[in-house]
C-alpha cells in the first residue's frame, strides 16, 4: 500500500491523478479465517484494524451485506465528545477521544478530525445543575470541561439566540473544547484502507444468513456467498444486532429505533462549533461543505424502516428555529433515518457471550460514531485475548442480570 | 406519521396523540420474591425486537388516556389491528404460532 503524502500528491499530479492505487482490494472469501467480523461500518472496520495492528491477527474478514460504511456510519451527525457522567463511560469515550487526536496520522488517511468544541446548552435551573454535576465529574476523570454562562455561550456562538426573548432562554452550557466533528465517510474508508493494507479481507455484498456452531462453539458463518469458517465471530451490526443474536437463539436487551437527521443546502460559514440542546432537543453543526447538519430524535416506537416519523423531525426543526432564528429560511436538502440499537441504560454492550467464540459489540444507540476508534480498540482486545479489555469490562451483557447498569441517558444526547 | 385506531374511542387518530409503551403482553411476575437475578433481568430489560410483526402497547395520552395493543409491522409500519387490553391478537408472526 503506497502511503499518502504531499510528495505522492505531487507525483500523481504529474500523471493527472489517473494512476492512484485502489484504496482497498476486493478479495474472494477464503475458506477459513481466524476472526470474522460481521458488519463493515466504522466500528467493525476499526475492530479489524486494531486486531491486525495491535494483536497481530491478520487472518480476518469483515463481512458486509451492503457496502463499507453504508449504515449508521453514513447517517450520523459526526459529533465527537467524551463528556459522559459515569466513570465507566467517561473512560471509554475518553479513550476514544485520545485515539481521534492521532487518528489521521495513525491511519495515513485524513479523517478531518476538527476539535471545534461542543456546547451542551442548559435552558432551566435543573439543566444547569446537571451540567455542573457532569462537568465536575468529567474534570475528576481528567476530561476537559467548563461551565459557561449565557454571555460566554454567546461569545462562543454569536449565531445562537441567547436573549431572554427566546421561548426557552439559554441560561448557560457545558463546553468541551476538545470535542468536535470528524468526516464520517473518511473514518470508515481510513480504517478500511489501513485494515486492508495489513491483510484484512473486506468482503462486501456478503450477507450473513446464519451462524454455524460445532459442539456449542462458533465455527463460522453462512453467507450468500457460501460458508466461511472462523474460529471467532464478532457481531458489530448496530440496529440489526437482535437479528444476528436470534440466529443463535440469543436475546439482547436491545430495541431498534429509527433516528433521524437532515442537512440543509450549503451556505456560507456561520457556525464554527457544535451546539447541542437536550432540553429543546436539537443539535447542529456546519460541515466543511457548508451544510447545516441537524440531528433529530428517535421514534418512540421500534422500527427497521430506515426512515423516521414526521412529527419527530418537525419537533427538532422547530427547536432549531428557536435556537438559531437566522436559519429559519434555510431550506433542507436531505433528511434520512438510521436504525439505532438502544439499550435500557443508554450504554453500549461490548461483550463475550455464553457461546464460545461469539462476541457482540452493539447497543451504541444514538451516540456510537464518537466511539468508533475506542470501540474497535477495546473490542479487538476482547476478541484477541478472549477476555474483556479493562475499559470494556463494565459493558458486559451480564450487567442486565447483575444490575450494574451504567445509566447514561443524561449524557447520551438523544432522549430515548 | 402513523394513524392508530383507538379501540376505546373508536376513532382513527394521528400518532401525536399517543405514546408508545413498548412490547405488549408482558406478564408481571406472580411471585416476585422468588425470582432469580436472571429472571428479573429478563423481565425488566429484555424485549422482543423483531423485524416484522410486533405486538405493542400504546397509550392514548391526548384522548381517552387508556392503554391498548397494536399489531404493527416494524419494517413497513403497516398496522394490522388494534385491540383492547386483555384481548388476543388476530394477526401473529409465523414463528409465534409454531
Amino acid at each position: 500500500m503506497s502511503r499518502y503524502s504531499v510528495f505522492s500528491l505531487f507525483k500523481h499530479a504529474l500523471s493527472h491523478h489517473e494512476n492512484w492505487q485502489k484504496v482497498w482490494r476486493n478479495p474472494t472469501p477464503k475458506d477459513v479465517y481466524d476472526v470474522v467480523i460481521i458488519g463493515g461500518g466504522g466500528h467493525g472496520l476499526a475492530t479489524a484494524y486494531y486486531l491486525a495492528k495491535e494483536h497481530g491477527i491478520t487472518n480476518v474478514a469483515v463481512v458486509e451485506k451492503g457496502y463499507l460504511g453504508g449504515g449508521n456510519t453514513a447517517r450520523n451527525t459526526t459529533i465527537l465528545r467524551s463528556n459522559y457522567l459515569w466513570d465507566e463511560a467517561a473512560h471509554l469515550f475518553e479513550h476514544s477521544m485520545k485515539l481521534w487526536e492521532g487518528l489521521s496520522q495513525d491511519l495515513n488517511y485524513n479523517v478531518m478530525y476538527s476539535p471545534r468544541g461542543v456546547l451542551n446548552l442548559g435552558h432551566n435551573l435543573q439543566d444547569m445543575r446537571d451540567i455542573e454535576r457532569r462537568v465536575n465529574a468529567n474534570r475528576l476523570n481528567g476530561i476537559d470541561g467548563e461551565v459557561l454562562n449565557a454571555k460566554q455561550v454567546k461569545d462562543i456562538c454569536p449565531l445562537l439566540d441567547c436573549s431572554d426573548r427566546a421561548r426557552y432562554p439559554v441560561l448557560g452550557a457545558s463546553w468541551q473544547a476538545r470535542g468536535g466533528v470528524a468526516r464520517h465517510d473518511a473514518v470508515a474508508w481510513g480504517f478500511a484502507r489501513a485494515a486492508d493494507s495489513l491483510g484484512v479481507d473486506l468482503l462486501q455484498q456478503t450477507e450473513v444468513i446464519g451462524i454455524r456452531r460445532h459442539e456449542g462453539a462458533v465455527c463460522g458463518v453462512e453467507t450468500n456467498r457460501g460458508f466461511i469458517a472462523a474460529k471467532k465471530v464478532a457481531c458489530v451490526t448496530a440496529g440489526s444486532s437482535s437479528l444476528l443474536a436470534k440466529m443463535v437463539g440469543m436475546e439482547l436487551p436491545i430495541e431498534s429505533h429509527p433516528l433521524q437527521a437532515c442537512v440543509s443546502e450549503p451556505i456560507k460559514p456561520i457556525l464554527d462549533t457544535v451546539v447541542m440542546s437536550n432540553a429543546v432537543h436539537g443539535y447542529m453543526s456546519q460541515s466543511d461543505k457548508g451544510d447545516l447538519v441537524i440531528g433529530a430524535g428517535i421514534d418512540s416506537y421500534t422500527g427497521y424502516g430506515q426512515r423516521g416519523s414526521f412529527p419527530v423531525i418537525e419537533h427538532t426543526l422547530a427547536a432549531i428555529c428557536e435556537m438559531f432564528p437566522d436559519v429559519r429560511r434555510v431550506r433542507m436538502n436531505r433528511a434520512w433515518g438510521g436504525i439505532v440499537d438502544t439499550t435500557p441504560d443508554a450504554s453500549p454492550i461490548i461483550s463475550k457471550t455464553h457461546i464460545p467464540g461469539l462476541y457482540f459489540n452493539c447497543g451504541w444507540g444514538t451516540g456510537g460514531f464518537k466511539a468508533t476508534p475506542g470501540s474497535g480498540n477495546v473490542f479487538a482486545h476482547t476478541i484477541a485475548k478472549d477476555e474483556p479489555h479493562p475499559l470494556a469490562k463494565p459493558f458486559s451483557i451480564d450487567r442486565f442480570h447483575s444490575g450494574h447498569l451504567i445509566d447514561e441517558h443524561g449524557a447520551a444526547g438523544v432522549a430515548h | 406519521m402513523l394513524h392508530l385506531f383507538c379501540p376505546y374511542c373508536q376513532e382513527l387518530r394521528e400518532e401525536d396523540e399517543f405514546h408508545y409503551r413498548g412490547q405488549a403482553h408482558i406478564v408481571r411476575p406472580k411471585d416476585p420474591e422468588s425470582l432469580s437475578d436472571k429472571e428479573w433481568g429478563d423481565y425488566l430489560f429484555f424485549r422482543h425486537n423483531p423485524k416484522g410483526i410486533h405486538h405493542e402497547m400504546w397509550y392514548h395520552v391526548s384522548g381517552c388516556r387508556r392503554f391498548f395493543n397494536v399489531t404493527r409491522n416494524t419494517v413497513t409500519y403497516d398496522i394490522y389491528e388494534t385491540y383492547k387490553i386483555g384481548e388476543t391478537p388476530a394477526v401473529t408472526a409465523k414463528e409465534e404460532t409454531e
